[in-house]
């Protein structure tokens, strides 16, 4: 699975950070990585050496990690966020998940999916990742994950 | 998720034998520059609180041995070298010198070093300093792309740090049942607190509905409820309890203990400026904050119910529930019951941030966790003025740097 792979919808699109989620639109995962030793999952998924003290691993798989979880926590963002956040003009805000992924056991956090407020969610819902442009700069688009309520 | 207890849970161990640590060590003097945007230079700052602490304890500044300096990320070289860079300011006097920086731990560590020093013989008598200059708004993170600083990163995802902020609050009224009026409540308390202290930034009260009607920042988090950045200068004198009672101090207050922790794997919490935990898949997972305070009250062989008052790291209002908990002045759930039944407040049961807490200073990085300490000197002392807690003995503060530093010291009378 390569971070690379162009699929409808985000023709040409750019991923806001390489090599962190797939870019298959219909299928979007993060990408992770698993100590081949210890199986502890790391996110992001570039790691040397086994962060597990009692694990002295130093090889992993990129596997990707769950695409669904439940939310943690959740907020917005009222006010345009310093640089390197590249804002609409005027800007929008948004809302942001923190997401527990059951069988990786550990918490990622997303913007939500766009539209969605923090009055459509709350601790303990069910969500699923998608891919969303998060900005346009110079005309290219740049994609990220987003968490989206499932219905 | 459950997570673990913050039981440190060393595994016993025949090479590891730890000296009792026979030489107690007092803080001498406490001084501060007041808090504000002055917009003038940190060393400034530095050296009128150094000036203050020196003048408190009664010695001279060429009487100091040793100068542990907080940096400042934010002033260039001279704020990477701070001890150096102060002790030049107050006079080069040959004294040793070491700075260090852990984000809002800064001053914790600072007071550690100088701690060990005094208790390894090294020297007697030493000065600890954190003073800093900060911009407006946001602290947004330095230029460049550097996708592999976590800290770049969640600002190029729109993570600010009231989202962290955020999260916790959320996740309170979700599960515990916290109001925004709880939040608010909050605000209005440390304001009363802060409103007489004349090294506060803001001195002025609030309603309820006055921070209820503020601007939403990061849902339910409103804009008087997240701390400003702020400049300001913080400085001790630290000794030997010899060299203290040779002076003939009265006012010297004991370090109980102090505790720089950093966290365990599988870390649970959600940190700035983290995008994800640490993965509890092969690990148990573990709450690093739980277990800041804990090694400071094992070494003062003391229990949070000891405990008359505290300083916690209220960078939201909200934020000071969470800390309750953590140094055990409540169980978890139970910080807005506490909050609610006024225990907290100038005159309940364990009063939290009689200073006026970051809602009344705002921060200053490297001198926020010295300003703390200065703070429960005066009140361990009686000399708190208009916001003195009666028959304060034990204090305790809490706080947490950026990157796992962990920051608690415990004050006795
Ligand atoms: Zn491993």
């Amino acid at each position: 699975m390569s971070s690379s792979e162009i699929s409808n919808g985000v023709n040409e699109a750019l991923p806001v950070i390489e090599g962190w989620f797939t870019m298959d639109k219909a299928d979007a995962h993060l990408i992770g990585s698993q100590c081949t030793r210890c199986q502890t999952y790391f996110f992001p998924g570039k790691v040397t050496f086994c962060r597990n003290p009692t694990c002295e691993g130093d090889t992993f798989d990129a596997v990707p990690l769950s695409r669904e979880g439940t939310i943690w926590s959740y907020t917005d963002a009222q006010y345009k966020p310093p640089e390197p956040y590249v804002a609409a003009d005027p800007f929008e805000p948004y809302a942001i998940a923190a997401v527990e992924l059951a069988k990786e056991r550990m918490i990622i956090l997303g913007q939500l999916a766009k539209g969605i407020t923090v009055d459509d969610v709350t601790t303990g819902m069910q969500v699923e990742l998608q891919l969303q442009t998060l900005f346009s700069k110079d005309g290219q688009d740049y994609v990220s994950w987003v968490w989206q309520p499932k219905s | 998720m459950s997570v673990g207890s913050g039981s440190r849970n060393h595994k016993p161990n025949s090479l590891l034998r730890k000296n009792i640590m026979s030489r107690d060590v007092v803080i001498l003097g406490a001084g501060m520059h007041p808090w504000g945007k002055w917009g003038k230079n940190f060393v400034e700052y530095g050296v009128h609180a150094a000036r203050a602490a020196l003048k408190d304890a009664g010695i001279k500044w060429q009487d100091i041995e040793f100068v542990a300096g907080g940096a400042t990320m934010r002033n260039g070289y001279p704020g990477y070298v701070a001890g150096a860079t102060f002790s030049q300011a107050l006079g080069w006097q040959g004294n040793e010198i070491m700075t260090c920086y852990a984000a809002c731990a800064t001053g914790s560590q600072a007071l550690a070093a100088a701690r060990a020093k005094i208790q390894a013989g090294q020297c007697e008598v030493a000065l600890v300093v954190g003073a800093d200059t900060t911009p407006k708004g946001f602290l947004a993170p330095q230029k460049g792309e550097r996708p592999d600083d976590p800290d770049w990163v969640r600002f190029r995802l729109g993570i600010t740090n009231p989202t962290y902020f955020s999260l916790y609050a959320q996740r309170r009224k979700d599960v515990y049942g916290a109001t925004d009026e709880d939040f608010a409540a909050i605000k209005v308390k440390n304001a009363e607190h802060g409103f007489s202290n004349e090294y506060a930034r803001y001195r002025k009260k609030f309603t309820i509905e006055e921070v209820l009607a503020s601007p939403m920042v990061a849902s339910p988090l409103r804009l008087f409820e997240i701390c400003a950045t702020s400049d300001g200068g913080a400085a001790v004198v630290v000794a030997s309890k010899e060299y203290a009672d040779r002076l003939g101090s009265q006012r010297q207050i004991k370090i109980g203990g102090i505790s720089t922790v950093s966290p365990k794997f599988a870390s649970a919490d959600v940190e700035m400026p983290d995008i994800a935990t640490d993965s509890a898949a092969a690990s148990d997972a573990y709450s690093f904050r739980a277990s800041i305070a804990q090694k400071a009250y094992e070494e003062a062989g003391i229990g949070p119910e000891d405990v008359s008052l505290a300083e916690v790291y209220d960078l939201s209002s909200a934020m000071e529930l969470d800390w309750y908990e953590y140094i055990g002045l409540c169980a978890q759930g139970e910080a807005e019951k506490l909050l609610r039944d006024g225990d907290t407040r100038i005159g309940g049961r364990v009063p939290v941030n009689a200073s006026g807490g970051l809602a009344c200073f705002g921060e200053a990085v490297p001198a926020q966790a010295l300003a703390q300490v200065c703070e429960l000197t005066m009140q361990l002392r009686g000399e708190a003025g208009d916001r003195q807690v009666k028959d304060a003995n034990v204090g305790v503060t809490g706080n947490q740097g950026l990157f796992g530093h962990g920051s608690s010291v415990v004050l006795q009378r």
